[in-house]
């Protein structure tokens, strides 16, 4: 016998249901009870840096978009920081104007989700590599177990995408181009399209973070 | 600061074809293992002033002309990590249906009615020793199209944040005693016994306000930080 290792373990995961809406966003499901709710705004007036939008939809294994999946996004600011206590590099500064996290849900009719947001800045990963600019994502709906994890990279920052980290970890060249948002600069603010395939042909990369 | 590798086997896989609607929404690779950098051990901090003074207590929070009809329970416990240390300061959401198990939901149409005094979703902070706690009705179970006859069993959703995007949770908290809980395909694709246990809150009398409301005790386990003195560097100086 040994002694005991201590740790407690995690909780398990559940699907979010096709009811998240009220928990989360309730307003989508058709009602207003709260006095602040959490939105898909991430940016106001005093935010620092490039306002974007992101857009795109979440495909299932038959091409069928999802109309009832939760979005949520987690960034740094334009300096490439976090505003987060653990985030101590050097460079930049956290932006009292940007929290860097928003919450969305594909439309119930378009099936299309929408960020409003700034273009984060480079970030400094693990052993002094920078990570490209990119915003992480966290997907959940009915029939999705445990949320899925994954990045969204930008595609006209190809030279620091090719010098990713992450994006080199994957050893299918080709499917790093799930992760890389076009833009499309059209309109007054540049849109980033960014679809999510949950299965099958250009199947997203989903990480185990 | 990084988590620890997240335990798979205690967490249900993507494709699981009890539960018909994971088949086409499950992915088909393998998950790509990414140690942490900052922009999985960082994550959003709230504050108590983004929250209302009525958003833990469902009972009252969409009350028009009296309370909700069911029956009056407390939820309560703690949100820890799995170095058993409290998760202060954090983000804790839950929904639910309404005693005959219909959701204020315009896409939910089970002909069980909606109550005019009850909306079914709250929110909370952990405090400084991740205690949390809110007031509501106990859900119904309803029936939902999985096979031809499946009833879920009474449940209330949660959602929880931690303090790294990598520990962002959602799940289902059940009811000590409820029968329909072994027949559950959603409960069952959690692979392991003792971890669907884990979700099935107890009756707990200690925390029961007498003459008033029954509490259940639901704990939140997130992953747990390493701590070693040989730590990994996430970033350069």
């Amino acid at each position: 016998m040994v002694q005991n290792l201590d740790y407690l373990k995690e909780t398990a995961s559940q699907t979010a249901g096709p009811y998240v809406h009220i928990g989360l966003i309730p307003k989508q499901a058709g009602f207003d009870i709260f006095e602040n709710n959490f939105t898909n705004i991430l940016a106001d007036e005093n935010t620092r840096g490039e306002r974007i939008i992101i857009e795109g939809r979440v495909i299932d294994g038959t091409g069928t978009p999802l109309r009832d999946a939760l979005l949520e996004i987690w960034q740094a600011n334009a300096d490439g920081r976090y505003n987060h206590e653990l985030d101590r590099q050097k460079s930049g500064k956290v932006d009292d104007d940007f929290r860097g996290w928003g919450r969305t849900g594909t439309d119930f009719d378009t099936a299309v989700y929408r960020f409003e947001t700034i273009k984060p800045g480079v970030v400094s990963g693990r052993n002094n590599r920078d990570m490209a600019p990119h915003i992480n994502f966290w997907i959940v709906a009915r029939g999705i177990n445990i949320g899925l994890n994954t990045r969204m990279y930008f595609a006209d920052e190809a030279d620091k995408n090719a010098n990713d980290p992450v994006l080199n970890l994957i050893e299918q060249h080709e499917r790093r181009k799930t992760l890389i948002a076009s833009r499309d600069d059209s309109g007054p603010v540049p849109v980033y399209r960014f679809d999510i395939v949950l299965q099958g042909e250009n199947e997203t990369v989903f990480f185990d973070i | 600061m990084e988590f620890y590798q997240r335990d798979r086997t205690l967490q249900p896989a993507g494709y699981t074809p009890i539960y018909k609607t994971s088949v086409a929404r499950s992915p088909r690779q393998s998950l790509l293992s990414l140690q942490g950098s900052l922009s999985e051990v960082t994550g959003p901090v709230f504050g108590q002033n983004e929250l209302g003074p009525l958003d833990n207590d469902l009972i009252r929070n969409y009350a028009k002309d009296c309370d909700p009809i069911g029956e009056r329970i407390i939820v309560h416990g703690r949100v820890l990590d799995e170095n058993n240390r409290p998760v202060p300061n954090t983000l804790v959401e839950f929904w639910q249906a309404n005693a005959g198990g219909r959701y204020r939901h315009k896409k939910d149409t089970y002909l069980a009615p909606i109550d005019p005094n009850f909306g079914g979703c709250g929110r909370a902070l952990t405090d400084e020793n991740g205690y949390y706690f809110f007031r509501t009705i106990k859900p119904g179970p309803y029936p939902w199209r999985n096979y031809v006859n499946s009833w879920r069993p009474a449940h209330i959703h949660f959602s929880v944040f931690g303090s790294g995007f990598a520990q962002r949770l959602i799940t289902q908290m059940y009811f000590e005693g409820d029968p329909l809980i072994k027949e559950c395909p959603i409960v069952h694709v959690i692979p392991d016994e003792d971890a669907i246990n884990r979700l099935i809150a107890p009756i707990d009398l200690n925390g029961s306000v007498p003459l008033d409301t029954i509490a259940y005790k639901f704990d939140i386990v997130l992953r747990g930080r390493r701590s070693t003195l040989f730590e990994n560097r996430l970033e350069g100086n």
